[in-house]
Formats: structure tokens, C-alpha cells, sequence
């Protein structure tokens, strides 16, 4: 893709509803992004500077959920104009923390918290890009890594898919030698239930990990959380585990909803 | 206890340090015992780090606690979350690499691990026994691991008999310990005046030499015997036998895998703590400027989806096939392919698991009913 005479690939990076935090794991790549600069056109970054929101593009990358009416042309616009669309994010991928609101949003707490309600256009639901249109590669994660981000648009400029590690994050704290925080602390680890992508991170530091890449493959809810009620947590304790960055991923909910059902029992 | 060809020294309780010097004079990195994040692990010493002293690892399904020693010893913790396999298989390490050349041709060259000298202080007979076996997958002579074969090379083990086995402890049932019987280069016993210390190669032999030390006396030597077999006495669990491959095969639609495969999470932590379990998966990782990559191996696990993963199906698609897996591989597999049971008894998977799944129980459970 370097090869003289041949345009280079064309990457924009759209903003939805988000902190920014993923479109960071760019502009934190230090030499990195300069080695990519060079390979690709960098045609629409808004955080970075390029300004070109429609232009037709090789790759995609969308941080952010669809959580306004506007979001919901925009992102149609955005995928008619890609060639392949990268969700990048808990809030691409699930719903993000904005999620949290899904099931119960009232039109009254907005006339209770903002001054100017009617400058407030809010669609009922936060979703995932998937939701809307077809996406091509989803990275997990909240935020995502820098390392995630490049690999992922290095594999795609080769023109081969991402590798996609759906494994949990115990996979990665074991071969890290961390020891576990379940077995040596006894606290309450999303690690055997979340997917791997952040080098264990949480776990590395002594601490649990709270589920911001969102569910591995195979997990097993309810075992893990009747392990968090060993644990002394009461259900309500429970169901927000899986009820924070990625409340709306399918595998959380579900785990919420059956805690919270056993909870009403 | 056993016949040991050479005689017996003392080291004194104090003695550790100059052990640990006469290794560094030999040119070795020593890797032992610290106390890191709650548990016992094995990392890097430098001179200045003193061994951990007075702990006991108090350990239970799903449970590890570091607790005081009354008795102050170095070693009476039975072990950590990982026996000697990340010092050999390593978690992640490149193997090889490609790129074009100037002529743009494609040229791959191996990448080898650097290999320094290394000495481990407090291997216990289960990890002996579980090193053996490591050797025995990755050294077969018709294919040498060189990854493997190069940290193996050049490595010194100061083996150590357990004198505090833990509640998670079985090998005693499966013929692997407490007592370090071969495979290391100097076994020590812990006494309250010092380490009873036999050498168990050449090179251990020279070492000890270097020290200076007095033989052990018969007292010395009676305690160590009474030690070693009140550790084997104080074992709890156990496996039903040292070959369980026909009972195990023939109840592989037990409905006890089901309930199992109720109770567990699919982690994969029981198999990354097993000092025998060597599977792995590969992957390719392209450098940035897109003209070279590396090739990469990781650790994997039997209770991940992409380890049952064939071209068009999966042939462990849920939690009880792959629960069943690895069981059966170990216990039952392994004898076929190793000549031997693949478990050596540690308990790391009892203990290290989160939520508390006893290998030794379920394997009672599929015994307790005919199949």
C-alpha cells in the first residue's frame, strides 16, 4: 500500500456520543501515529484537526453510540461513504455508560436537571453502532488501547481481518503472573466474564476488573455472580457489576436482569 | 529415607546468603521466592533481597492466604500461583520473524530467546516432577523446542522438601513428593539449625564443595525422614490412583460433567497455573511500516473457544465439553502420549481457581457411580 503512484488508504474518525477517550488511543500513539501518518490520509479527524466529514474513505473508525436524532442520519451518511467501518469503543460496541439510562429514561428529569430543556434532543435509547448499520470490525474496550487501535488498522491496510481476541482477561493476567484478586483478596472480578484486549490492567494493580472491554465468549453469569455473593455482596451489589460501561451489551443485561429477578423473589 | 549417594551436609539457617553469592560467582541469575500482590511467586533476587521468612501459604478451593509461620521458617509456604513453567514456556515470546530483503524476497529468521545462566531456589518435588514432564513435550528428540531448549539449558535447581503441605496438596497420591527424589541439583531440607543439603548433580556437587560445610548428623538425617513423611501423612486429598485412563474414558457422558460445567467459568486460570498444561496458539504481528512481522506464541487454554476451533465448526463448543477436556487430558490423555498421568499433585488448579472447583473432587464424584 506504499507503493508509488497509488493514492494512499483514506482513514477518517468519527465522533458519536463519547468522552473522546477512544479517539486519544490515536493521539497517544506518539511515533506510532507519525510511522502510520505516513502510510494513510488522515482526511477527517476532528480531534486531531482534518475536518472532512463526508469524504469517501478506505477505513472508519466510529468512537461513540447513537443517542440522538441527528446520530441517526449521520451515521447512515458516514457508513454510504466507507468502505469498511470500524466501531471503536463501549459505547460503539454496547451502548456505553450512556446506556445506563435505556429501560428507564423519563422525559421528566430533563425538565428536572437542565434549565433549558427544549436545547436537549435525546433519542429514548443509547445503542451500538451495529444497531444502525453493518459494521465491519468491532474493538472492544473503554477506551480502547492504542496497541488495539493499531493493530487492528495495521491488519486492514494488509488487507487481512483483525485478529479478534474474545478470550477473558484472565488469559492475559495469567501469562502477566499476577495473581488472582478472587483467590487472594476475595473480591468481586469481572475478569472471568469480560474479554480480554487490556493486558489485565485492573488485576496488574491489585485491584478487580470492572468489565470495560465488555463480555468474552462462553461466560458463565450466573456462576460467577453467585461467586460475588460468597463474596458478600447482596444482589443489588451484584447486578452493577454488570450493569457499568457496558450495561446494554446483550450477556451483561441478561446477567443483570436474572440477579435482579432473583433479587425481587 | 532414600539412598543419596553423596553425604549429607548442613547448611546453617543463616546460610542462605552465602548459597545464594556462591550462584552469583558462578555466573547464574538466582530466581526465588518474594512475596508479591498476597502470594508467594518466583522472580528475580538481587543481592540485597532477603529469601521471605515466617510465612505459610493457607490454601483452600479457591483460596490462598498468606499466614505466619510459628515456627519462622524460609520455606514452609507450600508454593505460589505458578511452579517453574513461565521461567522455560514462556507466556508470550517471538519465535520467528519475516520481512523482505533488499532483493524483495521473503526471509524469515528464527528469533531465540537470550538464555542466562539460572539458578531457582525452592523447587518443590511436584514442580520437579512437572519440569520432567515439560521436558518430556518439549524436548522430544524428534522435536526440539529451541525456545524451550535454550532457557532449559543452562539452569541450577535448589530443590526444597515441603515440610507444610498445603490443604490443596495431593502428591503424595500421585507419587510426586513431598520429598524431592531427582531432577535438581542440590535438595534441601529445613530443619530449625539449618538445611540439610544434598547434591543431586555434578555441578551441585561443586557448589556444595565451595562452602564449606559440615556433613549433617544422623539426628539431622532421622528428622528430615520424619519430615518428609509427616508432610506426606498431612495430606487431605487425593487422586484414586496413578492411572485413571480406562475409568476415566469410559464415563465421558457422566452427567457429573454437566453439573461441573454449571459451577465453572471457563476461565482457563486452572490450566495457566498447571505446571504441566503446554498448550499454546500462534499469531502473527505485523510491524507498522507493513514490511515485516513477527510470529508469536502465547499461552492458550483447552477452556477457550478458539482452542476447539476447526475450519467450519467448534469441537468443544461449551463449558462441559471443555471442562471434560482438559481432565481427561490430564489424567487420562497423558498416559498415552507421556507415559503418565500429567498431573503431579500441586493443587494449583484447586486453589487457584475462583470459584473453588476441586479436580480431586470431581474425579471422585465420576468414580463414585458406575459408569
Amino acid at each position: 500500500m506504499d507503493t508509488p503512484g497509488f493514492a494512499k488508504p483514506r482513514v477518517a474518525v468519527h465522533k458519536f456520543s463519547s468522552c473522546d477517550g477512544c479517539q486519544l488511543a490515536f493521539l497517544n500513539l506518539g511515533e506510532d501515529l507519525l510511522a502510520l501518518a505516513a502510510r494513510v490520509d488522515l482526511v477527517h479527524f476532528a480531534e486531531a484537526g482534518p475536518l472532512d466529514p463526508d469524504a469517501d474513505v478506505d477505513i472508519a473508525f466510529v468512537e461513540g453510540s447513537v443517542s440522538t436524532p441527528e446520530d441517526l442520519g449521520r451515521i447512515q451518511r458516514i457508513r454510504a461513504h466507507s468502505r469498511v467501518l470500524v466501531a471503536i469503543g463501549a459505547c460503539a460496541t454496547s451502548g456505553g455508560i450512556q446506556g445506563l439510562r435505556n429501560g428507564v429514561f423519563d422525559a421528566g428529569w430533563v425538565t428536572q436537571i437542565y434549565r433549558h430543556p427544549e436545547a436537549v434532543a435525546s433519542l429514548e435509547r443509547s445503542t451500538p453502532i451495529a444497531r444502525h448499520v453493518k459494521v465491519d470490525v468491532e474493538l472492544w474496550g473503554c477506551p480502547v488501547s492504542g496497541p488495539q487501535v493499531l493493530a487492528a488498522l495495521n491488519a486492514l491496510l494488509l488487507g487481512v481481518a483483525p485478529r479478534d481476541d474474545a478470550d477473558k482477561v484472565c488469559t492475559e493476567c495469567k501469562r502477566a503472573g499476577h495473581p488472582c484478586v478472587m483467590v487472594t483478596r476475595g473480591i468481586a472480578c469481572m475478569g472471568p466474564a469480560t474479554r480480554a484486549g487490556c493486558g489485565a490492567l485492573c488485576p496488574g494493580l491489585g485491584r478487580d476488573c470492572y468489565g470495560c472491554y465488555g463480555p468474552a465468549e462462553t461466560v458463565n453469569t450466573a456462576t460467577l455472580a453467585a461467586q460475588f455473593g460468597r463474596f458478600g455482596l447482596d444482589a443489588a451489589a451484584i447486578a452493577q457489576r454488570f450493569q457499568s460501561i457496558n450495561s446494554q451489551a446483550p450477556v451483561f443485561l441478561a446477567a443483570a436482569q436474572a440477579i435482579r429477578g432473583q433479587g425481587d423473589d | 529415607m532414600r539412598a543419596h549417594a553423596d553425604p549429607a551436609v548442613l547448611l546453617p539457617i543463616d546460610g542462605l546468603p552465602a548459597l545464594l553469592a556462591a550462584l552469583g560467582r558462578d555466573g547464574y541469575r538466582c530466581i526465588g521466592p518474594a512475596v508479591e500482590k498476597g502470594a508467594i511467586v518466583m522472580r528475580e533476587l538481587d543481592g540485597n533481597d532477603a529469601l521471605p521468612r515466617g510465612l505459610q501459604a493457607e490454601q483452600g478451593p479457591g483460596h490462598y492466604r498468606l499466614v505466619a509461620d510459628p515456627h519462622n521458617r524460609y520455606f514452609a509456604w507450600a508454593n505460589g500461583p505458578q511452579a517453574l513453567k513461565p521461567l522455560f514456556f514462556a507466556p508470550q515470546e517471538t519465535l520467528w520473524r519475516a520481512g523482505r530483503g533488499d532483493d524483495g524476497a521473503l526471509r524469515f529468521e528464527a528469533v531465540l530467546p537470550e538464555a542466562p545462566k539460572l539458578a531457582v531456589i525452592g523447587a518443590r518435588a511436584c514442580d520437579l516432577a512437572a519440569l520432567a514432564l515439560q521436558d518430556a513435550h518439549f524436548l522430544r528428540p524428534e522435536r526440539v523446542d529451541a525456545h524451550y531448549a535454550a532457557r532449559r539449558a543452562r539452569l541450577f535447581l535448589v530443590a526444597v522438601q515441603c515440610a507444610v503441605p498445603a490443604a490443596t496438596c495431593f502428591c503424595g497420591s500421585t507419587g510426586d513428593g513431598p520429598v524431592p527424589t531427582a531432577g535438581y541439583d542440590i535438595t534441601l531440607a529445613e530443619l530449625p539449625e539449618g538445611f540439610v543439603a544434598h547434591a543431586g548433580s555434578d555441578a551441585g556437587r561443586a557448589l556444595l564443595a565451595t562452602l564449606d560445610l559440615a556433613p549433617a548428623t544422623p539426628r539431622q538425617l532421622d528428622a528430615v525422614q520424619v519430615q518428609g513423611e509427616a508432610a506426606a501423612a498431612a495430606q487431605a486429598r487425593a487422586l484414586p490412583g496413578k492411572d485413571l485412563h480406562d475409568a476415566l474414558m469410559r464415563r465421558l457422558d457422566h452427567p457429573r460433567w454437566d453439573e461441573v460445567a454449571m459451577r465453572c467459568l471457563a476461565c482457563g486460570n486452572c490450566t495457566a497455573v498447571c505446571p504441566t498444561c503446554f498448550c499454546h496458539a500462534e499469531f502473527d504481528q505485523p510491524a507498522l511500516d507493513g514490511a515485516s512481522s513477527t510470529h508469536q506464541r502465547v499461552w492458550d487454554s483447552c477452556f477457550g473457544e478458539s482452542h476447539g476451533h476447526l475450519h467450519g465448526f467448534n469441537v468443544r463448543p461449551d463449558i462441559r465439553t471443555r471442562y471434560r477436556q482438559w481432565l481427561t487430558h490430564k489424567l487420562a490423555g497423558w498416559h498415552a502420549q507421556f507415559g503418565r498421568s500429567g498431573c503431579t499433585g500441586c493443587g494449583r488448579c484447586i486453589a487457584w481457581c475462583p470459584v473453588g472447583i476441586d479436580l480431586t473432587g470431581e474425579v471422585a464424584a465420576l468414580m463414585a457411580e458406575q459408569p
